[in-house]
Formats: structure tokens, C-alpha cells, sequence
């Protein structure tokens, strides 16, 4: 790629980084080989680590000049390979822009930098009270910039609402250099909600240089449930059962027995191993509020088969019921020498149906799946269990999970809740939607980034690709879960 | 009914004729926005019914042309609502109206504003393409999130065919209070009670009074009415006048004189007094003013704070919007011409070439 002009490129770029900010050599591009979708890796053509905006809207504008595409990275922590370096396009790592302002108390707000990391927030403006609703699992080490190219999740999604409600403004450096800005903290800003689109676009419309933050007030009381039940389906009915009720939980995850053993087994936190699936239900409130939405969420939990429920109240107690679910992704990796997390989404009804149609499609693929996922929310994450060094074992793996995601859409849910397209879950947008709808998607990204130079090949497949998968488009159509009631 | 088809065929007709359409649903907030240069409208009427409702799965979802009114009468009887509180202006406002608009009523600052509940749609693109985006579920990262950018679009990206909502339990308890105090004082006291857990919902300022509403848990709203003092107002006079507010029936909203809408920061200073009295909205981020005012002073007061102004009912004059800058403007055309690429749909009605 631009042989003759490459040294010209190289010496420009260097001009606007710090000494250590320009990777080029093997040894050094190797950390940043892949992100956490770890099984596709691939050296970066090189690395920029800028440390400012104005360096970042410096190196988009060189990029633009000279056609080169650009990969943005956060925390490279993603796990849908949103952020896989390519051969043929610059890495554009921003987790040197850690700069965080004051908090802003008037308007219960914080600016910080895209390489921020999550929990980062939270910490900084505790004492005043305060915190960032949106807590990915992998929130110690995941920046804010990749959470809002990502619209990312975790426990607190149900009440608290994703990224993209929790996130005020941006600043979004556009493929030709020119910093916009999106969103404001006035409310309903001018033109068309930019900030929807640009939240959860992978990176593909722009780069985000700075985001303006909605903190909130930590809550005076919070409480957390485990409650063991004797079948999944029991264990799936009372997540609908305690909504239908008028209860939003701060947080209600779910564990099968799989997932359960392989916890236990890890951290000794005392969870029912003989369970077929366990809820840990988490309310939040003040004390009386919290009083009486235990009571009612405990008799809902009895009424339909909990066999054991447990209250935790004090803080250490409450760290050892979640500790179990937060390290469930490792625990599992104990287990099994290779594991493939999925992240469906699904209507909560249909929890019970998915749950028991996903074992049956893992005996016949001969392989073993663990469930442990955000139940309240209805977003799967079943993880695959294989073996890489056994031969063909990876391959079923990958067939059994597009079968997941396939059942996912039939029953009117989504190929990802919230990691992301990336590259990994290309195939299953073109199951999801119809070329009409891609065509469009490809049309709004032109909008933003004509010469196509931004994260090119993720996110949203081409219509090629979909053509040479043969994949069929199903919503609305029978496929491919006749059996399944659709709505 | 389903008129999808029959639209579909308006849209591809006009999309060949290159002959720009006015868009329609039940005509409620056709006073909102610049006046669109069609010869032809588009009507959305009967184009409703409510497809799915499943209120364990929090969502509804219905034909575009669903009367407003009757959406939030099959929510209650479930004991749901629209968090948003989305305004009417009219009997006939529909769901469809409501989402292209963009406008929330007085619990937006605490319950999130339309886009913030919008999950997915059903919608035409300006070629007539029948295209579906998000869907019915809470967590959905497949995709831009076109669903949400067409709330406040003002139908110039595509005409809405279904929408599926959030919806929310309706709250246990509600209690409405007034104070005594000035608007400055108000808006202190506002960012002081913000920054603790409280169950505010709405909060408004006449001029005179600071208007609250509390909703939550009983015990919950109680503590905190009980912490706050004020007057506590009648059930039914609260709600009447939370619903006078959201509706624009209050007297302050009579008459033709223009009507301004500012959006401001959380926390930020009181209008100056030269552009009149203020009825706030919002916690102070929403703020009604009466014209005629010197509009440009008060579009650069708003942008000193971070804000904007919009000339929302009786506009003195075409620029109903604040200025957007050049390089936004240019990209929000583009946008406007990957949905719409022959400007087909409320040419005008946003701005000038979008």
C-alpha cells in the first residue's frame, strides 16, 4: 500500500505522536494483535498512540490524505473483534487520552477522555455521591470510548438503562479529521439525534474524542437476592413473574448448573452446586422502599419453586453472591480449554423455551454449554464449551453458536445484546436483516465516512458476503425454527 | 387496518415523480417545525392498531397511525405507561407523531426523553424500501441504532410504519406539592435535591411557584414529602395540573404570541428577566417564554449556556430551529440524502435542505 509515499506517510505521522506513540516493528505491534475476541489475530500495518484530540483529529486528517484506513481502540477489551487490526490499515489505540475533568455537580455531568476507563469514573466522583450507571463486566480495564462505540451493558442495564442513556455528548473526530460536536447537555439537542447513531456504530462513523458523562446518585440502600430453583424453566418463569409484578431490579442474573459447579469450584462462595439454576436479584433503594420490594420479590421467588433464597444486606456478603457471578467467564474456562461466548438477546418469555432448545441443539452438536447471563435483561450468554486441539471441535463450536443465534432471531430477539458486531457476528446480521436494511446501514456510513476508511469490514457485512454465506434473512419468514411459535 | 402498502406505493410514486410529500399522521403537531414545501400530503390516518403487547416483556408495539390516547388507555388497564409522558395537542395524536416529533413531557429529565424508550421500527425510506430496525428487546447492539435516530426526525428520514416502545410500570405512589418561592431560589434548591437519591418526577416554576411531583414507592415519596414540606396539592389538582403543563392548557400557553422553548443545562442561571417571564419546566432545563422577544439575543443566551431556543408555537418567522454549524448541517443533509436521496419526505420541514 502507498509504496512510494509510505516514508513521506511514516514521517508525517511521527511528527504528531510522542517518541513512543508510532509502533511499527513486529515485537512491539504484537500486544495489539488482536482485542478480546482472541481467537482472530492479525498484526497491525502500525500503531499510533496519540495522547490529545488534537493529535488524534491530526492523524485523521494525514489518514485522509494519504486513503489510509483506520482501526480505533479502546481498552482492547471488546469481544466481537470490533477492534482486529488489519495488515493494510493503521491501529489508532486512544488509551492515552485518560484526561478527566472535574465532575460538573450543576448539571450532574463529567467530561473524560475516550481512553478512561469505566470503573475510573465511578471512583473519581464517589465522594460527591455520585457514579456511572453502566458497568460492564470488564469495567476495571475497558475505556468509555470503546463503551460508547460498543453501547455496552452489564448488570445494571434493566433499570439503569445502556451506555447510550447514560452518555450526554461527544466529541466525534469525523474519517476526514473535522471534530463535531454531538449531543449537548441541553436536552434534545438541534438536528437529528447524532448521538443515537454514533452510540454502538464500532467505530465506523467517527472517533470519539471526549464524552460528556450523566453520573447519578449511588443509591442509600442496596440488597442482593440468590435464589435456587430446581429447574431452569422455574428459574426463567420467575424473571417474567417479578416484572409482571411491577418490580424493576437493579440487577437479575441468572446461572444454569453448569455454571453454578464451575463457580463454585472457583471462588467458594458457597452457591447451591446440586441447583439447576440460580437468579441473584439485586434491588436498591431507600430502606423502607427496599423493605417491601424484598418481601415482594421473595414470596414471587417461593410462589414459583425457589428452594433455597438467600438476603444479603451488608457489603462483604453481597461481594461474595456476585463475586460467584462475576468471575463465572473464567470459572467456565477452568472447565473447558476453550470456551465461545455468546451474547443473544431474546424476549424474557421465551427464556425457558430458548434455554432448553439451546441444550438439546448442544447434545447434538456433542458439546456442553454454561448460561450465564443477564436474565432481567433477556441477553444470553451461553458459552460453548470446546476444545481447539481436538480436531473439527472449534468448527462445531462455531456451527452450534450461529444455531444460537439463529434461534435468537426466530423468537424475535437479536444477534448481539451487547459486545457487538465486530467481525464475529458478521454472518449473523445477514440472518437479522434483509439487504435492503444492510444497503441502508452501508448508505449511513457513507454519510459519515465517504472514502470508506473508518473500521472498514466490520460492524455491518456486505452484501457479497451474505450472498456467498447463502445465509437466509429470517425475520418475518419461517425459518429456521418452524416449530417455534413467532412473534 | 394496515395501509402499509398503499403508503408504500405513495412513496415510491412520489420517489419516481421526484414530488415532495407532507407527511401526516393525526395532525397534532403539524404547528411544530418550518413549513414544508409539498404539493402533496401523505396521510398516515388508519394506519393503526396495536400489534403486540406483552406487558411481562415491557414493550408495545403498534401500527404508527395508533391514536396516542388509545396506547395509553390498554397500558393502564395493565397498570403500564409511557414513561416519557408524550405531549397530544389533540385527541388525534398518534404514536407515530409522537416518536418523529421527539417531544416528552414533564418526567423526561428523570424517566428519559422518546428516543430513550423507542426500540425498534418499522419504517419506509424515502425509495419506498420497507426496512425494520432494533426490535423488542431492552439490550440490541446489531446494527446503527436507526430506530432512535428517527425520534425527532420530523418524518424527514422515513415515514414510521410501527413503532415498539419501553414501557413502565405506572408508580405505586404520587404526591404533588407547591413552594412559595422565586425562580432563581427554585432552581437552586433543584440542583441541591438532584444530586441525592430523591423520587422527584417533575419540576416546574410559574413565575411564582415551584411545582414538584413525587412518584415511587409510597413509603418513599412520603419520607421524602414529609422532608421537603410545602403544600401538598389535591390528587386529582396535581395531576391536572402536571397533564395542563404537558398539553399546553395552562394559561400561560394561551393567545398567539410566539411561543419559545429553551433547553438548557441542568443547573445552568435564570433567564434574564428582559426576555420576560419564564415558566420552567424540566428542573430548569425546559423553559417557556412569550414573544415577541428579541430572538437572536435569546438564541445566543442559550448557546452561552449550552442550550438552544425554538420558536415552538406561532413562530415569528421561518427559522423555527437554532443554527446548526456548518459542518453539522453538511452532514445531517448527507444523512438526510442516504435515507431520502430525491428529498421526498417534509423537505423543509427541519431545516432548509434537510
Amino acid at each position: 500500500m502507498l509504496a512510494p509515499r509510505e516514508e513521506e506517510f511514516f514521517r508525517a505521522l511521527a511528527a504528531l505522536l510522542p517518541k513512543d506513540g508510532l509502533l511499527r516493528d513486529v515485537e512491539s505491534l504484537r500486544p495489539y494483535e488482536c482485542d478480546g475476541l482472541s481467537a482472530l489475530r492479525s498484526l497491525p500495518w502500525c500503531v499510533a498512540l496519540p495522547e490529545t484530540a488534537a493529535a488524534v483529529e491530526a492523524i485523521l486528517r494525514l489518514c485522509h490524505e494519504y486513503g489510509v484506513a483506520v482501526v480505533p481502540r479502546g481498552a482492547g477489551t471488546g469481544l466481537s473483534g470490533g477492534a482486529r487490526p488489519s495488515h493494510a490499515a493503521l491501529l489508532l489505540g486512544l488509551a492515552r487520552l485518560r484526561e478527566m475533568a472535574e465532575p460538573d455537580l450543576r448539571s450532574r455531568s463529567i467530561r473524560v477522555g475516550p481512553g478512561v476507563r469505566n470503573l475510573a469514573v465511578s471512583e473519581k466522583v464517589r465522594r460527591h455521591g455520585l457514579y456511572y450507571a453502566p458497568d460492564p463486566s470488564s469495567q476495571i480495564a475497558c475505556s468509555i470510548g470503546g463503551n460508547v462505540a460498543e453501547n455496552s451493558g452489564g448488570v445494571h442495564c434493566l433499570k439503569y438503562g445502556l451506555t447510550t442513556h447514560n452518555v450526554l455528548a461527544v466529541e466525534l473526530c469525523d474519517s476526514s479529521g473535522e471534530r463535531l460536536p454531538i449531543g449537548s447537555l441541553a436536552p434534545d439537542t438541534p438536528g437529528f439525534n447524532l448521538l443515537s447513531l454514533v452510540i454502538g456504530s464500532e467505530g465506523l462513523l467517527g472517533v470519539v474524542t471526549s464524552c460528556t458523562l450523566r453520573l447519578l446518585p449511588l443509591p442509600p440502600q442496596t440488597l442482593v437476592l440468590l435464589a435456587a430453583f430446581p429447574s431452569l424453566r422455574q428459574a426463567a418463569d420467575s424473571v417474567g413473574a417479578i416484572i409482571a409484578a411491577g418490580i424493576l431490579p437493579a440487577g437479575l442474573e441468572m446461572m444454569d448448573q453448569l455454571a453454578i459447579q464451575a463457580a463454585e469450584d472457583f471462588v467458594h462462595v458457597g452457591y447451591p452446586r446440586e441447583a439447576a439454576a440460580i437468579l441473584l436479584c439485586e434491588l436498591d433503594g431507600e430502606e423502607d422502599e427496599l423493605q417491601e420490594q424484598l418481601q415482594q420479590v421473595a414470596e414471587i421467588l417461593r410462589q414459583q419453586g425457589a428452594t433455597e433464597l438467600r438476603v444479603a444486606r451488608d457489603e462483604a456478603t453481597r461481594m461474595a453472591l456476585w463475586k460467584g457471578r462475576k468471575a463465572a467467564f473464567p470459572a467456565v474456562g477452568r472447565i473447558g480449554p476453550d470456551y465461545y461466548c455468546m451474547d443473544g438477546s431474546i424476549p424474557r418469555q421465551r427464556l425457558a423455551e430458548v434455554l432448553e432448545q439451546i441444550n438439546v441443539l448442544a447434545r447434538d452438536y456433542g458439546l456442553r454449554v454454561a448460561n450465564v447471563f443477564h436474565a432481567g435483561d433477556g441477553n444470553l450468554h451461553p458459552l460453548i464449551l470446546y476444545d481447539a486441539n481436538q480436531e473439527g471441535e472449534q468448527e462445531r463450536a462455531e456451527a452450534l453458536g450461529a444455531r444460537i443465534l439463529e434461534l435468537c432471531v426466530a423468537v424475535g430477539g437479536t444477534v448481539t445484546g451487547e459486545h457487538g458486531v465486530g467481525v464475529e457476528k458478521l454472518d449473523g446480521m445477514c440472518v437479522q436483516f434483509s439487504s435492503a436494511e444492510l444497503a441502508q446501514l452501508h448508505r449511513i456510513k457513507a454519510a459519515f465516512d465517504p472514502a470508506g476508511l473508518l473500521n472498514p469490514g466490520k460492524a455491518v457485512p456486505s452484501l457479497h458476503h451474505c450472498a456467498e454465506l447463502g445465509a437466509m434473512h429470517v425475520h418475518g419468514g419461517q425459518l429456521p425454527f418452524p416449530e417455534l411459535e413467532r412473534f | 387496518m394496515d395501509r402499509s402498502d398503499e403508503i408504500r406505493a405513495q412513496i415510491v410514486a412520489a420517489y419516481e415523480n421526484r414530488s415532495a410529500l407532507a407527511i401526516r399522521g393525526g395532525g397534532s403537531k403539524s404547528f411544530y417545525g418550518r413549513p414544508v414545501a409539498a404539493s402533496r400530503t401523505l396521510e398516515l390516518g388508519g394506519h393503526q392498531g396495536i400489534l403486540e403487547y406483552e406487558p411481562k416483556e415491557l414493550y408495545i408495539c403498534a401500527r404508527a397511525g395508533t391514536p396516542l390516547s388509545e396506547i395509553e388507555a390498554v397500558l393502564a388497564q395493565r397498570g403500564q405507561i409511557l414513561a416519557f409522558e408524550a405531549p397530544h395537542f389533540s385527541p388525534h395524536a398518534t404514536l407515530g407523531g409522537c416518536v418523529a416529533s421527539g417531544l416528552s413531557g414533564p418526567r423526561r429529565p428523570y424517566a428519559g426523553a422518546v428516543r430513550d424508550h423507542v426500540l425498534g421500527v418499522r419504517m419506509l425510506n424515502g425509495r419506498g424500501e420497507d426496512l425494520r430496525f432494533g426490535g423488542k428487546v431492552m439490550k440490541n447492539v446489531a446494527g446503527y441504532d436507526v430506530s432512535r435516530l428517527l425520534a425527532g426526525s420530523l418524518g424527514s428520514l422515513g415515514v414510521l410504519l410501527e413503532v415498539t416502545c419501553k414501557v413502565l410500570p405506572r408508580p405505586v405512589a404520587t404526591r404533588s406539592l407547591a413552594f412559595d418561592m422565586s425562580a432563581a431560589a427554585a432552581l437552586e434548591q433543584l440542583v441541591t435535591w438532584s444530586l441525592r437519591p430523591s423520587p422527584i418526577s417533575a419540576a416546574a416554576h410559574d413565575g411564582e411557584r415551584l411545582y414538584l411531583r413525587l412518584e415511587g414507592a409510597a413509603s418513599r415519596v412520603e419520607n421524602f414529602a414529609r422532608a421537603v414540606g410545602g403544600d401538598l396539592l389535591a390528587d386529582d389538582v396535581g395531576d391536572r395540573f402536571w397533564e395542563d403543563l404537558r398539553e399546553q392548557r395552562l394559561p400561560f400557553f394561551a393567545g398567539t404570541a410566539p411561543l419559545w422553548r429553551l433547553a438548557l443545562p441542568a443547573g445552568s442561571p435564570p433567564v434574564p428577566e428582559s426576555f420576560g417571564t419564564v415558566f420552567y419546566d424540566w428542573g430548569g432545563q425546559q423553559g417557556w417564554l412569550r414573544g415577541p422577544l428579541d430572538a437572536p439575543a435569546l438564541r445566543a443566551w442559550a448557546a452561552r449556556q449550552g442550550g438552544h431556543a425554538t420558536a415552538f408555537r406561532h413562530p415569528p418567522d421561518d427559522a423555527v430551529f437554532q443554527d446548526l454549524p456548518p459542518a453539522l448541517l453538511a452532514l445531517q443533509q448527507r444523512l438526510k440524502a442516504a435515507f431520502d436521496p430525491a428529498g421526498i419526505l417534509n423537505p423543509g420541514r427541519f431545516y432548509p435542505g434537510l
